[in-house]
This record gives C-alpha cells, structure tokens and sequence, in this order.
C-alpha cells in the first residue's frame, strides 16, 4: 500500500518527469537561497552599527549600473534555462501520444465520490481504479489514458506517484495518462475544494498484473451471483421496493439509477463512502443504517430503515461481488 | 493658526492628541465619525484591519486545531469549511487592504508635502463603505441561514469557484454575503486609490518631481493603478455571480453552455493583481525604513521605480498560473509559466537593492529593521516557492497542496505582515507621539517568528507529500500527521506575540518615551512636523530640491541635491 | 530646502483632470470584462434566440449618440465664448439626444422581451447582451443626470466661465460612454450578427 503519496517517489512515467524537474528546480532554489541568505547574513553582521560608533554617516552611495547589470543578468539567465526545461516537460506530458493499446478510461467526478467507466469493457464502477502494470521500456509500456469529466462542480484528479494532477471541470473534457511501474495500490485525493465532504473525496488506483487486470474485468463484466440466504432475499426485495433504485444500478436488473455509485460489484471495492471508511460488515451496516453518520451533508439521505431491514439489505449488498 | 511673523521652519506646535480634543467619549465618536482628516482615517483604517486580523487570526487557530490529529471531530465539516473561508476572504479584504490603505492615507500627503488628500470626503466615503462591508461579510453568520444546512457564512473558499457558487450547489444566502460585501469594499478601494492617485499627481510641494517623491509614494501609485484597472473585474465577476444566482443567467451555468473556467480567469485577473497590491505596500515601508537605519539613500533608486512599475505591468499577465491544473493548452500553461517567471526578475532586483542599501551602511538594529531583515529572509524563501509553483510540471503536484499554502502564507505573513510591523513600528511615534518599547516588541518579534516559521515551513513538506489544501480532515497513515502538529503548535506561539504586539501598543500611547518630531534621524518630509502632525501637516507648504530633503537640511555641506 | 534657488513655476497637472481620467481607466476595465464575457460566449449558447435573429443595428440611436458627443462639444465652444445662451441651447440638445437613446434601448429591450422571448436567463446570448448593453445604458443614464445638473446649474446662473474644466470634466465623462458605446456597437450589432 502506498499511502504515503510522496511526489519525490514517482512511480509512473509523467510524474517521473515530473520529479525530474522538480529536482533541478529544488536545486536552482536551494543554490539561490544560499548565496541570497549568506549574504544577507553577512550583511547585517558586518555593517551593524558598532557600540563605539562615531556618529558619522557612513558614505551615502545612491546605486551602481555595474552592479545593477549584474544582479539583473544572472537572474534573467536562471529564467531563461527554467523556461526552456518547463515548455519542453509541459509538451512531453501533455501532447504525449497514446500508443494504440492504452486503456482507455472515463471518470466523472460527483460530490463526493468517483465514476469510473471502462468503454472497451462495458464496466463502469466506483471510487476505485483498476489498471494494469505498465513497463519502465516504452516498447512494452501500456499506459492508461484517462477522460476527466465533472456531473456537478469542480474536482481534480491527484494520484502523486503516478501523475500531476488535472482538475475535472463541468461541461469541458479534461485528460491525463498515467504509466505505473509497479503493482500496488496508490493513494490520492480529490485536490480541488468541491463542497463539504471534500476531504473524504479520496482516491485509489489498484495497479494490477495484467493478468489480475483481466480477471478483474471478467469478474466486473460478470453477473453477480444471485441471493441465496431468506436474508439476502429479502434484502433485495427492500432495495428494489425502497428508492434505493432511483440513485443506485446493479446491473442486469431493473434499477436504473446514476446518482449514487453503480453497486453492481460493491464487495469488490476495499472501501465505503469513496474511502471515509474501510468496507467491512460493521461500516456497511453503518452506512445502510445511516450514511449521514459517516460521511454527514453526503447526498445519500438517512432512509429511515429499521434494525432488520438493515440486516437484510446489508446482506443483499454483500452478495454483489 | 500663526502667531506673529510668518516662520521660516515650517512645523507648528504639537497639538493635543489623537481623541484627546476634548475630554468626553461622545466628542471622541464624533470626531472619528465625522472626520474626513485623512490621518484620523488612516489610523482607523489600519484600526479597523487590526481588529479584523485578530478575528481572522482566531479563525485559523481553530482550523489548526481541528487539523492537530487525523479524524478530530473538533469542528464539523460545514464549520471548518466557513472558516477556512472567511479566513481568507476576511484576511485578504478585511485586514490587507484597509491596512495597505490605511498606511498610504497616513503617510502619502505628508510625504509629499500636502496638506490633506486630494478628496478628503471622498477618503472618508471609501472608510465607511470598507468599514460597512466588513460588518456585513460577518454579518452572514446571522444574517444567512437559509434551506436546511446551506446558510450562515459562506463556505466556497476565498475564490468562490463556480458552479459551486450557483444556486444549485450553494443554497441559502450565504455566498450572496460574500459576493455583495467584496463589491462593496471593492468601491471604497477603488475610491481609495483614486484619491492616492490625484493627490500624488497633483498635490507635491513644490520642487518634489516625480522623481524625487519618496519610494512609499511611488510603489502607491503603482498599487493604486493595479486598483482601478484590477477591482473591475472582481465587481464584474460579482455582478455575474449574484444575475446567475438570482436572474436565472448563464454566466457560469454549465448546463446551458457556460464556462466554470471564465470565473477562474475573470477572478484571477483581479486575484493576481490583487496580491501584489498586497505585497507592494509591504516593499514601500521596507524601501524607507532600510535607508533610514542602514543610514543610507536607496540603492539605486531609478531602478527600484523601475522594477516596481515592471511587475505591476506584468502581474497583469500572469493570472492563469493558478490555473495551471484546470486544463488549458500546452500553449497556454508555457505561455503563463514565461511571464511568471519573469516577473521574478524585478521583484529579486528589489530584494538585492534592499541588500545593497545595507551594504557599507551602519545598521541600526531597532525594531524596524528587525522586521525588515526578516522580511527579506522570509520573502526570499517565499518567492523561491514561488519560482518553483511556476514551473508548471512541478506545479501540477503542488498546485492546490499545502504547499501553496505555505508559499502563500511566507508571502503574506512572513513578507506582508512583517513589513507592516516594521512600518507600525517606525511610524507609531509619528501618530502617536510616543516611542513603543523596545523591549515588549523584541518578545513580538521572537515569538511571533519563531511560531510563523514552526507553522508555515512544515507545510512545504505536508505538500510534497500529498496533502490538498481545504481538507477538514485525513488520514491517519498518510505521513501527514507530524507536520500538522508542528503547523498547529507554531499557532498559539504566534498569538503570545501578537498579544505582546497589542499590550506593546496600549502600554506604550500611556508610558512610552516621548518621540519628538524626528525619533530616528529620517529624511522625508513627514519627520519634519510634530508628533504628532498637527491637522493641517506643515503650517507653511514646504519646498525640496532632493529625494531627501531633512538630509539636506541636517547636512548642509553635503546635500543630495549635489549629487543626484 | 530651497533657499537661493527657488523652483521656477510649480505646475502640477490638474486635480479634475486627473480624477476623471483616473474613473475612466477604472470604469474602461470594467467594460472590458463585460465585453470578453460577450466575445467569449458568441455562438456558445445551447438554444435561440440568437444574435442573428433578433438584433438590428441600432442606427438612429447611435446617431443620437455620436451626434451628442458633437453637439456638447458646441455647448463647451459656446461656454468658452462666454455665450450662456448658446451654452444652454447645445447643452439642452445633448441631453435630448442622450434621452432619445435611453428610449431606444427601452424599446429594443421591450421587443426582444416581449415579442423575441430573450430575456437574460434564456441562454448565454442573453445574460451577456443585457448586462453588457445594461451595463452601458445605466452609464448613459448617470451621465444623463451629470448633464442635467449642469444644466440646472446653468439655468440658474450659476455657471460661469471659471467652470470651464468642471463642465469639460462631464463632457469627458460623456465622451467616454460614447467610446464605450463604439465598442459596443462594433461587437454586438456588428461582429456577433454572424453568429
């Protein structure tokens, strides 16, 4: 698990890029804050004012052109070398061209959660992005390219070790790629400020082998298996009788809701809430019960369920994997 | 007022004191109503902002409260979100601009030998309207309350993005506090700054060209222009807003074809402007307090007007770069990321003049300079941060992250701030006739340093490491938690400096040692009148013939007027 | 300070002159972003009316207009001269002309209400169109109450020749909603009737 997102530790091509920049501008800084700071330390030092001062002014000098010259030369060439790398870094990122075997992907930001589709596939999912494993080697690298779309206000899309972030803007297409070197799970945020729930708006992208990749899509594409238990039965008849159906979907049934998360394959997500709490019994019946109580000012309201009816739907839920 | 033959020195006795006219509070509240003396609304300008700051000061403790451990449930989210709002909106428009403009009013006719500003009713117009608009912002915490939950302050942040501010997605009033108080305010500083620029252009005593003004004066009528051509588009922005939320227009809508990235630009092109409107005054009072205790002129001073005209000039073109992450062409992010980088250029020309003033100089340490030097600490720190949140690659990681707030706050507090205490400082025994203490304001300044450092400098790296800005809360496991608490333990350090700074105030107008006209042997023309000035300033118009002219009176074998 | 060498004239530019020069600098970048915010969103509206359809070029107002800008310059002549009489002849006919305006905007508005359906919700076509075009006419009407304040003035013999810059200063002030209005012209009746 990568939770800590240190952009220093890039694990995917444009946020190497990123980093190697980041670096030499560090660097170019640092190396400006020495000199700025020794001599301005040096100054204060040696022209103090002395206990055993005369009085007399010291020689009134109004400027220099020479000197002037100089601190407005080596400043404009910093500039110019700093340009020169950030115009060269932006193209490399942005126009880079996807080569044909990228997967490509669409994510709709929501207040507070993320869509994700799969258009090649035919899955959309929720809050957790499946890719598979790129290579370090641009021959055999796949990258994941990805569509950013916004159904309400702004968000931005931060995973740091794999990319910069890119906002998700309504009613304008935004897009970014990322290319993971390595298996794991990464963690981002939502990195612009989109209402209450903001800092529960998180992120995760699982980076599979490609074979766990495809099994993870099969198992997306596959229909769940039906409920077996009276409970879960139950639980389902009160999911499709209560208007759970108007935000929520499970496909292949009749629910056709897009306002809340697509539920069709909920126990496969390692979390609730778009990452406010871990998916397990007690947080899902937690969340059935009243999701107000986890994530308040969230859009899902209390449905006002009894114990039981929580009991059955939470066990309907857990059938949908 | 003159008695007898007319004087050849053109001061007059000392006058009672400030709220000392008369002896009752009504007449006080009268007079401070009724003035239009644009020393009495300068103090109640900066006043007015110290007050503000105070509130918005509590604020962000609470905020660095809620944020000392992951998952606290000191402040509920819709609380933290208003805060972290009105924090900013309060400190940039409530407490920044009244105090920029509150020194400007004090000082810009004395300085240039007048005796009032151009329109003094007009100054008081601009108070008020500010001073009105201050009490309404806050007053939406009562004012607002509106649907279920979507009322009271606003809670969009400083910059209100749309569509978060359309009514879809901010019900209630809350956001029409907002907007209609900056429209508001904008009007009283765009009056404001009107009225710098009359009285500097055509108010000067005689013999002070322009090129012999004070550099105060000159970097103010360079922030009066960035004013009135960069406050229209934040009033035009609050106009658009308040038709979409209450005329039904489109302005913003995306639904019917609007562009939530219009807002971005319309309000960055005030917002861009308008920090260095911010930080220019700062580099006005840094530009004559240097000289005055390194007991030297400016070090180059043609260029110092230069650089500042420069960067005024293309703060004007460097908006988007806080847009970077929005997804402009690659065209559009170089061409930005170019003239951001350039305008670094004249701003570290000033910071190596300042140096350069010292250089050979014979500083004097008192509190003035003290807060000078840690200026030119502070902001070299916080426009290196800046350099690199131009480089756009670098940027599309720490845009939106802790270490903007950081570059921001260095920026404001460590640059800004610090200057105004410096310019408190050396100005109070003018207002007020009366030295502040040594000794109080070196437990300010160390206090107040090191809390500012310990809560800023972890911030940069909380950034680095993943942490967006306007979060009410986070993980546990992020890495994030060891910076917060530093952040968090700098705040209450902070406060016992402030605290130190406001007793430093009231103690020293009682106790203090008389200042006299002209406490640190200064050479601009505000040191030639009592402590404090008289109400019309100079009994007789004075005359200069340098950029110094106390200098060239107190050296009469060595004047400036030779070597200029 | 001065002592042998005393500053020859002190001439510093004029108080009125600056202010007023200063409030169009101001009141010209808020025009700016009305007019980018027009510019920005021509031909993005998602449904009709649109600019082609119902706007015509407004020619008689802007003669009115332009012709005011023309006939306070002979009210200023007529001032300089020191003839009150034709001072309040040309000064009375540009206020006239600059109602005749105002009156024009009225009737275009009322049509495109009531008779086009554009109001300022009705897509992004019509909240740029009335507030840029609103915004100019509330000009003109505050320029309006300038011009007959002078007037009033002048008819109670007040004004005199000492008031020249003070009636030059709401001229300027009246030349400038002109120029706005050139601008508006230009990219609303003009540039957007292609879209």
């Amino acid at each position: 698990m990568r939770r800590v997102a240190d952009m220093f530790k890039p694990l995917s091509r444009p946020a190497e890029m990123i980093h190697d920049i980041s670096v030499l501008t560090l660097l170019i800084c640092g190396v400006i804050f020495v000199i700025v700071t020794v001599l301005l330390v040096y100054v204060v030092i040696r022209f103090r004012q002395r206990p055993d001062d005369d009085g007399h002014e010291p020689p009134q000098i109004y400027g220099s052109t020479h000197i002037e010259l100089a601190w407005t030369i080596i400043p404009i060439l910093i500039t110019v070398v700093l340009i020169l790398v950030t115009s060269r870094t932006i193209g490399e990122i942005q126009n880079r061209e996807m080569p044909e075997n990228a997967l490509k992907i669409r994510l709709v930001g929501h207040q507070w959660w993320w869509e994700i589709h799969y258009p090649e596939y035919g899955i959309i999912t929720a809050n957790e992005i499946h890719v598979p494993v790129s290579d370090r080697d641009p021959e055999k690298a796949r990258p994941t390219h990805i569509v950013l779309q916004s159904a309400d206000v702004i968000h931005s899309f931060w995973v740091p070790q794999l990319a910069g972030k890119t906002d998700l803007v309504p009613n304008k297409d935004n897009e970014i790629w990322i290319d993971p070197y390595e298996v794991g799970v990464y963690f981002g945020n939502c990195a612009e400020y989109c209402g209450t729930q903001h800092a529960n708006m998180l992120l995760r992208v699982i980076v599979d082998t490609p074979e766990n990749f495809q099994k993870w899509v099969d198992n997306q594409k596959a229909p769940p298996p039906p409920p077996t238990t009276p409970l879960e039965i139950e639980g389902e008849r009160l999911f499709f009788a209560n208007s759970c159906v108007s935000c929520h979907k499970v496909d292949r049934t009749v629910s056709q809701g897009v306002f809340g998360p697509d539920l069709t394959k909920l126990m496969t997500r390692q979390t609730i809430g778009a990452g406010v709490a871990p998916l397990t019994h007690e947080n899902l019946w937690a969340w059935v019960k009243n999701p107000q109580d986890l994530k308040v000012d969230c859009y899902m309201p209390d449905m006002q369920l009894l114990p039981k009816e929580v009991d059955a739907i939470t066990a309907y839920l857990e059938t949908l994997k | 007022m003159a008695t007898g033959p007319i004087d050849p020195n053109f001061k007059a006795p000392a006058p009672e004191r400030v709220g000392e006219e008369t002896g009752t509070w009504s007449h006080v509240i009268q007079n401070l109503v009724y003035t239009v003396d644009h020393k009495k609304l300068g103090l109640m300008y900066i006043g007015a902002g110290l007050l503000f700051f105070v509130v918005a000061g509590i604020m962000a403790l609470l905020i660095r409260v809620q944020l000392f451990v992951p998952h606290s449930d000191f402040l509920e989210p819709a609380v933290f979100n208003r805060f972290f709002t009105m924090h900013g909106t309060a400190m940039v428009f409530l407490v920044g601009m009244p105090i920029i403009f509150g020194f400007a009013n004090y000082l810009v006719p004395l300085m240039v030998g007048a005796r009032d500003m151009a329109y003094p009713r007009l100054n008081a117009f601009g108070f008020w309207v500010f001073f009105f608009s201050s009490l309404f912002l806050y007053f939406s915490y009562f004012g607002a309350p509106g649907l279920y939950n979507a009322g009271s302050a606003p809670d969009v942040g400083w910059f209100a993005y749309s569509p978060l501010t359309s009514k879809a997605f901010s019900r209630g009033h809350s956001t029409d506090y907002w907007s209609l108080s900056l429209l508001l305010s904008g009007i009283g500083s765009i009056a404001t700054s009107i009225n710098i620029l009359v009285t500097v252009f055509c108010l000067r005593c005689k013999g002070m060209t322009l090129g012999r003004m004070p550099l105060f004066v000159w970097l103010f009528i360079v922030v009066a222009f960035l004013v009135i051509i960069a406050l229209p588009p934040l009033s035009a922005c609050q106009i658009m807003i308040t038709m979409d939320r209450y005329l039904g227009a489109k302005f913003f809508d995306t639904q019917a074809g609007g562009s939530a990235v219009l807002w971005q630009h319309f309000f960055w092109i005030f917002g861009h402007p308008e920090v260095y409107i911010l930080i220019l005054p700062g580099f006005a009072i840094a530009s004559e307090v240097i000289p005055v205790f390194s007991r030297k002129p400016i070090f180059g001073y043609p260029i110092m007007v230069a650089a500042s005209v420069m960067i005024a000039f293309i703060s004007l073109g460097v908006w988007a770069h806080h847009m970077f992450t929005v997804g402009m062409t690659s065209l559009g992010n170089t061409f930005f990321a170019i003239s951001t980088m350039v305008i670094a250029v004249p701003t570290g020309i000033k910071v190596f003049n300042w140096i350069g003033t010292m250089y050979g100089g014979k500083i004097r340490m008192e509190l003035p300079m003290i807060f000078c030097i840690a200026f030119l600490f502070q902001f070299l720190i916080a426009g290196l941060t800046g350099i690199m949140l131009s480089v756009v690659p670098f940027d599309w990681q720490l845009s939106d992250s802790y270490f903007v707030v950081a570059h921001f706050h260095y920026v404001l507090i460590g640059g800004l701030l610090y200057t105004i205490f410096a310019g408190i400082y050396y100005w109070y025994p003018k207002a007020m006739g009366k030295m502040l203490s040594h000794k109080l304001g070196l437990w300010h300044f160390w206090l107040f340093t090191i809390g500012f450092h310990l809560t800023f400098l972890p911030q940069h790296v909380s950034g680095f490491l993943g942490m967006p800005r306007r979060i009410f809360t986070y993980e546990a496991d992020r890495g994030w938690e060891i910076w917060n608490q530093l952040s968090t333990i700098g705040v209450p350090i902070q406060a016992l400096g402030i605290l130190f700074f406001v007793y430093n105030l009231i103690w020293s107008y009682y106790k203090g040692k008389e200042a006299g006209d002209d406490p640190w042997d200064a050479w601009t023309l505000e040191w030639a009148c009592t402590s404090p000035p008289p109400e019309y300033n100079f009994e007789k118009a004075p005359e200069v013939r340098s950029r110094r002219p106390l200098w060239d009176l107190k050296h009469p074998e060595d004047p400036d007027w030779k070597f200029e | 300070m001065s002592t042998a060498e005393a500053t020859s004239d002190w001439k510093l530019p004029s108080q009125r002159k600056v202010g007023m020069i200063s409030l169009i600098i101001t009141e010209s970048a808020l025009f700016t972003i009305f007019v980018v915010a027009y510019l920005f969103y021509m031909g993005k509206s998602l449904n009709g009316p649109y600019p082609y359809q119902v706007l015509h070029l407004p020619i008689w107002a802007s003669f009115a207009l332009f012709g005011s800008s023309v006939t306070i310059w002979f009210a200023e002549k007529a001032l300089h001269k020191g003839s009150k009489i034709g001072f309040n002849i040309w000064w009375l006919i540009t206020i006239l002309m600059g109602a005749y305006f105002v009156y024009f905007t009225a009737e275009e508005w009322y049509h495109l209400i009531y008779k086009e359906g554009l109001t300022i919700s009705t897509n992004v076509f019509g909240s740029t169109f009335y507030a840029l075009v609103g915004l100019h006419v509330s000009h003109v009407i505050v320029g309006l109450v300038l011009l007959t304040i002078v007037f009033v003035s002048s008819l109670r013999g007040k004004l005199h020749h000492d008031h020249h810059e003070h009636v030059e200063m709401v001229s300027w002030y009246w030349h400038f909603v002109d120029a706005i209005w050139v601008v508006v012209l230009l990219v609303v009746y003009i540039i957007s009737l292609n879209y």
